[in-house]
């Protein structure tokens, strides 16, 4: 009985002594924690390389305010506890600024330990209440679902004239998000929704879920799902000719998605927060960057991660120190023009809720490419 | 009607990949009593062994899918059975089952950090055409699953009932022992038995993984719906296998239709439950005896 | 045991406790996080110890009780209701979960019931991420409080690490005996030999429901601990995934072998930490890692100390055979 104490004993001890790290000098420590495996896993490896590209590009410069950026990238597996794990190490290493993760729910249960240490967190999730909390460190990379599902429902309203719409989504809290969301901007619309209809991530066969919507009888189709299962339903719904138009939020018109669905992806419509298709030189730039060094097509999560890296550099030497309190108040209320740094790509404004305020598009899948058919302009301004 | 008639080709088609699966499973615990947890990523992985053929090797898309299919044989049979099942199965079931979900993990983590961790297109063998009958819109790929399965599935039993050597593996599978002193070779029986399985896979992979995308995740709810299907069928009869297959197939795409597609997930498992609880034999087994 | 052997026995094990519970002290947040999960999950390989070790039947289903003790503690202390009795009522309810689980389950064999435990688990979790009015749903239960034991503030991270130490003492001392008991005589029976048992008087009905009833009841108690360790639950972790990696953590500790899971918990919880450098190779590593070790030494790392350190002795608790050979 005795030997096999001692060896968990020693086993724990050894084990307990190995915990815990120190941190080089003249370095700043910019840790990201972002799913790389699970259901998120393509968009946290995007995030991450897009991050990783912007870290070094800042080091090949000589970083931030002569300092060389540090960054470890922690897998949350799109797991919040394992998230809030991961962020409380991150914390332990006294961060500079924390990077991910993008899912929101994630977010919302790791953010309450950077506040409480006091880190600006620089997130690519857009579940609405994440920027409802008070919370003065919570900065986000793109739209939140508040401020993306009212253009979609508009779009709906004005631009498809549709009275019913079929709404398909993935159950998981990104599509449950959206879901909620959109739903209450469709009744603030008075367009109906004619079918409720729930899927699974990783779902493959989606034959019974275009037949109900097929018998719905909607105006129109909202898909909001994650990239593999959007390629999967847009193929069985041309499969099964559907004719109504079928409507998205960033992720249908993706790269990833058009490669995947083929010609079922043509035609599909929708509004689109970020992406790397959008005829901007500097996004253009960019994205040939990424495939250049990554060998494949950055989708918005890349953006998101490279816009970060890069506002937190502008500002940080816009302030003249590394100084989190100041970092996050300077952050509160700034617009930042690719002019000022050309790495935020285009023009982006933080209110101080910590939501951001850009342009948009709408745009249409033509012949594989996403086309931009209108672009909105900023909300404020 | 023709939704309902489009519905059970579709659900026809996907019960045909699960059939296919689940007999191979079957076979593998009839004669060799392997529960292979991995079963599910055995169907994953082929796809990938042609897809990197054709992008490492540069061939063409008819000789990576010999390649594939050789390298399936070998792997997910020779070596499977050598390096994996040999050493194992003289400590007892539990081990080998933990091994083999051990293997499960081993071959996902591996897809996904030395191949890729998204979905890949997959070319498909014949053109993505639909054709109309009585109004319902059926996919050519769906009735091309359906008969290639068959026919597979058809073509095993014929070997399994009308060769010597079939008719050899039966023996092995039966009675081990008395089949030993009757002098056929157990152990070559035993490897032909994954061989065929490893054949399965790799057909089986190849005619999903032009819809379902190739991807790593791709074993998890194949593997378990094999499982299930294998034993609602009845674990010991490879007929029961395609029965549970088929059913399982239809069954889910009619229940997420016309009844709830949140809990579409659970209709295997309530079936599982019941047959396991009131018939364990399967709905087409035969009651097994258990030696004292 | 010999006086001198029960004495230095019990030195090493005081000595032990002592390490434990002065290991917080020289660690950051995260590392005592990391013991704390290992406490829980340890207490949760100890029930799955209980059914699968000990009585011989292959459960998948730990996860789900675990899931429903997390549910249970973390519905009810956000609502306002007390710890201590949040805590019982877990325990209680997977009790009771376990054993009508257990009563039409257990009339089948081994790889049967691993089947019907994995579908268990399966349902367990689509109830738990479909039914938002009670669990939450996808969006699960955050702010789960940490109790209050007696005066004592758990809040802090080394606190409730404490406090999570002393529950697996406890749990530590109930199963110690339970395993001495008679009772623990019964299980080991069962495993050995069903039908010699039963011919010798044993229920075997009744003991093994007793056995898989009671690492349910130990499931949920672990579950309890770990809501409010992570203050958020979502259905995530409580899939299949953790009935499998439970599964692991015993086999790879050593089945039957009381410490095995004490052991098998740790290689679990803090070989991601020490595989950090390979990055994304570190679930290869362990799948390999697993494969050898059921290869060469099934009966666990606590099997290979055996062999090592006691070659010729036989202790009277160690698994004869692995348990997988009572399923043939």
């Amino acid at each position: 009985m005795k030997f096999r104490i001692g060896t968990a004993a020693v086993a724990v001890l050894a084990s307990a002594m190995s915990l815990g790290a120190a941190q080089a000098q003249q370095t700043v420590n910019m840790p990201d924690v972002v799913e790389l495996s699970g259901p998120g896993a393509v968009s946290g490896t995007n995030w991450r390389d897009g991050v990783t590209l912007a870290v070094d590009e800042l080091n090949a410069r000589g970083g931030i305010l002569g300092r060389k950026i540090v960054t470890t990238h922690s897998d949350t597996q799109s797991n919040p506890g394992i998230s809030r794990a991961q962020v409380q190490k991150a914390l332990d290493g006294d961060p500079y600024v924390i990077l991910g993760p993008i899912f929101s729910g994630s977010v919302k249960v790791n953010m309450v330990l950077a506040q409480q240490a006091e880190v600006p967190q620089f997130t690519g999730a857009e579940a609405a209440d994440i920027t409802q909390a008070g919370n003065p460190y919570i900065f986000r990379t793109s739209f939140g679902q508040q401020a993306s599902m009212p253009k979609i429902a508009n779009y709906i309203r004005d631009g498809v004239k549709a009275k019913s719409v079929a709404l398909v989504w993935v159950n998981n809290d990104f599509g449950k998000g959206g879901r909620d969301n959109f739903t209450r901007e469709m009744s603030a619309r008075g367009i109906r929704i004619a079918a409720d209809i729930s899927t699974e991530s990783g779902q493959v066969d989606f034959a019974a879920d275009v037949v109900k919507v097929k018998s719905a009888n909607a105006d129109a189709i909202f898909v909001y799902t994650n990239e593999e299962e959007s390629a999967r339903f847009l193929r069985e719904a041309r499969k099964q000719g559907i004719r109504v138009p079928l409507i998205g939020e960033t992720t249908l018109l993706n790269q990833k998605v058009i490669e995947l669905a083929g010609d079922a992806a043509n035609g599909v419509r929708g509004h689109v927060g970020l992406s790397s298709g959008v005829a901007i030189p500097a996004i253009q730039e960019f994205t040939s960057k990424f495939n250049k060094r990554f060998g494949y097509l950055p989708d918005h999560n890349a953006i998101k991660g490279y816009t970060a890296v890069h506002a937190i550099r502008y500002v940080t030497e816009k302030i003249g120190k590394f100084d989190r309190k100041l970092l996050a108040k300077t952050m509160h209320g700034l617009t930042i023009t690719p002019q000022m740094e050309p790495g935020i790509l285009i023009e982006t404004t933080w209110d101080d809720k910590g939501d951001i305020d850009r342009i948009s598009f709408l745009a249409e899948i033509v012949d594989g490419k996403q086309k931009i058919t209108q672009t909105l302009p900023k909300l404020g301004k | 009607m023709t939704d309902l008639v489009q519905l059970l080709v579709a659900g026809l088609a996907t019960g045909a990949i699960y059939a296919l699966v689940a007999v191979g499973f079957t076979l593998l615990w009839q004669t060799s009593q392997t529960i292979n947890f991995a079963q599910g990523e055995f169907v994953m992985l082929p796809a990938f062994f042609v897809l990197a053929a054709m992008k490492f090797g540069g061939a063409s898309f008819p000789v990576a899918l010999l390649l594939g299919l050789v390298a399936s044989l070998l792997i997910l049979g020779v070596l499977f059975k050598k390096l994996l099942v040999d050493p194992m199965i003289r400590h007892g079931v539990l081990p080998l089952v933990i091994s083999t979900i051990a293997l499960a993990l081993f071959l996902k983590e591996g897809v996904k950090e030395f191949y890729a961790a998204d979905a890949q297109p997959f070319p498909a063998l014949w053109a993505t055409t639909n054709i109309s009958i009585a109004g319902a819109v059926i996919a050519l790929q769906n009735l091309i699953i359906i008969g290639v399965a068959i026919a597979a599935i058809a073509a095993l039993q014929w070997f399994l009932a009308a060769t010597r050597t079939g008719r050899s593996m039966q023996a092995t599978a039966q009675n081990p022992l008395l089949a030993r002193i009757l002098g056929i070779r157990v152990e070559r029986m035993i490897l032909y038995t994954f061989l065929i399985n490893a054949g399965l896979v790799a057909l089986a992979s190849v005619l999903i993984s032009p819809i379902y995308l190739a991807k790593f995740s791709n074993g998890e709810t194949l593997g378990l719906v094999a499982f299930i299907a294998a034993i609602v069928g009845g674990f010991n009869q490879v007929r029961g296998a395609i029965v549970g297959g088929l059913l399982l197939g239809v069954l889910d795409n009619l229940v997420a239709a016309y009844v709830s597609t949140q809990y579409r997930g659970a209709i295997p498992l309530f079936l599982l439950i019941a047959v396991i609880l009131f018939r364990p034999q399967g709905l087409l087994g035969r009651i097994e005896e258990r030696s004292v | 045991m010999t006086r001198a052997r029960r004495l230095s026995g019990a030195i090493a094990a005081l000595a032990v406790c002592a390490a434990l519970v002065a290991a917080p002290f020289g660690l950051k947040p995260y590392g005592i996080y990391l013991l704390s999960l290992w406490a829980v999950m340890t207490i949760a390989a100890m029930g799955l110890n209980l059914t699968l070790g000990y009585a011989g039947q292959i459960s998948l289903a730990q996860a789900a009780f675990v899931g429903i003790g997390a549910y249970t503690a973390a519905i009810l202390t956000t609502q306002g209701w007390p710890f201590a009795l949040a805590f019982v009522l877990s325990a209680a309810l997977c009790f009771a979960i376990g054993w009508l689980l257990g009563y039409p389950a257990l009339r089948v064999q081994h790889h049967y019931l691993a089947f019907v435990t994995l579908a268990f688990t399966t349902l367990v979790f689509l109830v738990l991420r479909n039914e938002e009015w009670l669990t939450g749903g996808i969006y699960g239960i955050s702010g789960i409080p940490r109790p209050d034991v007696l005066g004592w503030s758990t809040g802090a991270p080394r606190d409730y690490y404490l406090f999570c130490l002393g529950m697996l003492g406890l749990v530590t001392l109930a199963t110690g005996w339970l395993v001495r008991s008679p009772w623990g005589r019964a299980f080991m029976a069962l495993r050995e030999n069903p039908i010699r048992a039963a011919s010798l008087g044993v229920d075997t009905r009744r003991y093994t429901l007793i056995a898989f009833a009671l690492g349910a009841a130990l499931g949920g108690i672990a579950g309890a601990l770990y809501a409010p360790l992570v203050q958020f639950i979502d259905p995530t972790p409580f899939a299949l995934g953790l009935s499998l990696n439970l599964l692991l953590m015993v086999l790879v500790g050593g089945s039957g072998f009381f410490f095995g899971p004490f052991l098998g918990a740790l290689v679990s919880v803090l070989l991601p930490e020490w595989l950090r450098f390979t990055e994304g190779l570190y679930l290869l590593i362990y799948a390999a890692f697993v494969m050898a070790l059921m290869a060469f030494c099934p009966s666990g790392l606590l099997g290979i100390a055996e062999r090592l350190f006691r070659p010729a002795a036989k202790t009277d608790d160690a698994p004869a055979t692995p348990a997988g050979k009572a399923a043939r």
